[in-house]
């Protein structure tokens, strides 16, 4: 019934539009989309989107920017806002949001907000990332797990071993797997990555409170805790379970290692899945899921979309279809499905999800009531992009050098202090 | 219309005739002007404010250059640049120049090897960082073969080492651009008169003192401009540390472009990209003023 409504108000708009020439009588709800997923499973999700708005009487105009994870998109948007002509809805997440709408270029969404009931239905932390002064100026897409560690179950197999539910257990299993020749974790020496094992461990050692303080609060004695050193020297230990020809390697290249039963291990986030489940291979059986240890802890990761202001009505009415069709639950469901994440938001069916992506629902929530869920440091959540890079920095440093926990623990609280 | 004297009657035609070659020359000097004199100041300015992931214009002097210099991957760069430039230049000048005597002995099929030579110079530097890459990697390059040939303590793992990387850059880049160098020195030892080697033979020099003593010092503005050609290359190098180690292991490869190309476009530090620029900059300035200086003083000594 609302499909026909708008379809017939869509049409009365082009008739009246032929016979009245360029007077509009109603406006056509409009959205330039900016945004970087242009390959794969991520094409396809940003496809069904689309199709989901052009059926309820948009009108998209799609502007991808490929390449660098967003980089080059960063260029066109700030260029665009600095002409005065920002695009509608741009894929934008964690502090940048904050970023953008303190130099006051967002829209103000708490209107519909208020109308859909999102303050219910949104985890607390990720209201948080998508508000700005306690107005929704973005929407966010998906929760993407970073920690994980993906097990080939065979490998575990040949040494009698069990998934590790401690740190300690971890370097047991590792310890025993390297003397069966065996890789104990396959991973790709990239900043980015050594920050992803560096986040989880850090969570793991020392809990959500430690995290938050450290990363988000960036407190200097927390940043130079004896906890902190710990963190570091877990590290150390990881560094010698990794092969000797990781620096520079891809991530998707340590998941198929995994897959090979080369290594045992990985720590990854969810995307890693689809590397599994393009290869064919089933959750479960193939491959294991597994939180990494930190009693009950969450990271999280989420795309989302910032509406920028505008001042056509054409354009508002796009931005609230929009935004209403991405927390939409029908959106939430099949973008995730495409993208290997899950729902942003809560009450969306896991009938259709696997069981690693329900084993997120669950423990997010769990984590969400317990206060265990934090915003991901290596993948730009918890902290502005320099704070972020200045982290990257000391422990991709310490990961592949010599350096001393105690030195490294000083640089880091050093670095993100410059950094500011 | 060339053929008929132009009468003086025409001042239009007059005034075009003595100025169209300036004519012709601004717009592309106004266009100059502003997109890199122009910019080079705007960058300039930038880099005395505070300015975040957008630019904001008030003044707040040289706080990011203070900040800059504290930071380690800054320092690490400016190190990387110093090993990478000084042997990058130094190797392939002495390299080419070899080649380019080697070639000017008349050996046969000298087109052939000139052209092997000079190729590399037609690829851009991602395509010799990725090949490279593969070359290098101690699971697939050469130390995988020469270890499958049964030597097998074999190792060169340069790659994958933070102390010996940025020495891999130094491989590439040399790879790339010694046969540019040697076809330059080519040109001009073709240029040097034959008559005074003949000259020299008859007095009983042997090859090497002729070279050494009477052709090589001949060649000393051809050995400046490679000098120059390859400092701005090695400042400006970018492309190749992204394909080849992505600045690791860690950061220990990064070069300055690739340190203002982290802070301005993923860590929202437009300020702070700027003054890193800048003293880019300032390297090459260093480098290109005193010899301007000397070229134009001798000048006048003319």
């Amino acid at each position: 019934m609302k499909k026909l409504t708008h379809k017939l108000a869509v049409s009365t708009a082009l008739v009246s539009s032929l016979i009245l020439g360029a007077v509009n009588v109603q406006a056509q709800p409009t959205a330039e989309v900016l945004h970087y997923w242009t390959s794969g499973g991520e094409a396809k999700a940003v496809k069904a989107l689309k199709e989901d708005f052009e059926a309820n009487g948009g009108k998209w105009l799609d502007a991808p920017v490929a390449g660098g994870g967003g980089d080059a998109q960063a260029a066109v948007l700030r260029s665009r806002v600095l002409s005065g002509n920002p695009p509608a809805a741009v894929q934008i997440k964690g502090p940048n949001i904050q970023e953008w709408a303190e130099a006051g270029a967002l829209g103000d969404l708490t209107k519909l907000g208020e109308q859909e009931g999102w303050d219910n239905v949104l985890p607390p932390l990720l209201q948080d990332i998508v508000k700005h002064d306690g107005k929704y100026v973005a929407v966010p897409v998906n929760i993407h797990r970073v920690d994980w560690i993906w097990v080939n179950p065979e490998a575990l197999a040949k040494v009698d071993g069990e998934p590790p539910r401690t740190w300690d257990e971890f370097n047991a299993l590792a310890d025993k797997l390297q003397a069966a020749g065996i890789i104990p974790l396959a991973h790709g020496g990239q900043p980015w990555q050594d920050a992803t094992v560096f986040e989880t461990v850090a969570l793991g050692l020392g809990g959500a409170e430690f995290f938050n303080k450290a990363f988000v609060e960036l407190d200097a004695d927390t940043l130079k805790s004896d906890t902190m050193i710990k963190v570091f020297d877990q590290m150390r230990k990881m560094r010698g379970y990794v092969d000797a020809d990781f620096p520079g390697r891809d991530w998707n290249l340590a998941t198929s290692m995994v897959m090979r039963g080369e290594a045992a291990m990985q720590i990854m986030g969810d995307w890693a899945k689809g590397e599994f489940i393009a290869a064919g291979k089933e959750p479960g059986k193939d491959f294991l899921c597994i939180p990494t240890p930190s009693k009950g802890g969450y990271i999280l990761n989420s795309d989302s979309f910032a509406m920028f202001n505008v001042t056509n009505d054409d354009d508002k009415a796009g931005q609230e279809l929009l935004a209403r069709l991405i927390l939409g639950e029908k959106f939430q469901e099949t973008f995730n499905l495409y993208k290997g994440s899950i729902p942003a938001r809560m009450g969306v069916s896991a009938e259709k999800f696997d069981e690693c992506a329900v084993k997120s629902m669950v423990d997010l929530q769990a984590s969400s009531e317990a206060g265990s869920l934090v915003g991901s440091v290596a993948h730009e959540i918890a902290a502005s992009g320099a704070v972020r890079g200045a982290v990257l920095d000391v422990v991709t440093e310490h990961f592949n050098s010599n350096m001393t926990s105690e030195a490294a623990v000083a640089r880091l609280a050093e670095s993100i202090e410059l950094a500011e | 219309m060339t053929q008929k004297s132009i009468p003086a009657k025409q001042p239009l035609l007059d005034w075009l005739r003595r100025n169209v070659a300036k004519l012709v020359v601004a717009p592309t000097f106004a266009l100059m002007i502003f997109f890199v004199y122009g910019f080079i100041a705007w960058t300039g300015y930038i880099s005395l404010t505070k300015s975040k992931m957008l630019p904001s214009y008030s003044f707040e002097g040289f706080y990011q250059y203070i900040r800059l210099w504290k930071m380690t991957p800054w320092n690490v760069a400016m190190e990387n640049l110093l090993i990478f430039g000084g042997l990058f230049i130094l190797v392939s000048i002495v390299l080419g120049c070899l080649l380019a005597i080697a070639l000017d002995q008349r050996v046969r099929a000298e087109g052939v090897l000139r052209t092997i030579y000079l190729y590399p110079m037609a690829i851009s530097f991602i395509i010799t960082g990725t090949a490279w890459k593969w070359i290098l990697n101690p699971g697939l390059g050469i130390q995988n073969t020469v270890r499958s040939w049964g030597w097998e303590s074999f190792s060169f793992d340069w790659l994958i080492n933070s102390e010996m990387a940025v020495y891999t850059l130094v491989i590439a880049a040399v790879w790339q651009s010694s046969g540019f160098v040697m076809a330059l020195f080519l040109a001009a030892l073709r240029g040097v008169d034959s008559e005074i080697i003949k000259a020299a033979y008859l007095d009983g020099a042997s090859l090497s003192r002729i070279y050494l003593v009477i052709i090589l010092p001949t060649l000393r503005p051809v050995f400046l401009s490679c000098f120059f050609i390859l400092t701005h290359l090695a400042v400006k190098s970018f492309d190749l540390v992204v394909a080849l180690t992505g600045g690791g292991p860690g950061y220990s490869t990064i070069l300055p472009a690739n340190f203002m190309y982290e802070m301005t476009f993923r860590r929202n530090q437009i300020g702070l990209g700027a003054a890193s620029a800048i003293m880019m900059l300032a390297t090459v300035m260093a480098i290109v003023i005193p010899y301007l200086y000397s070229e134009l003083r001798e000048k006048k000594h003319d």
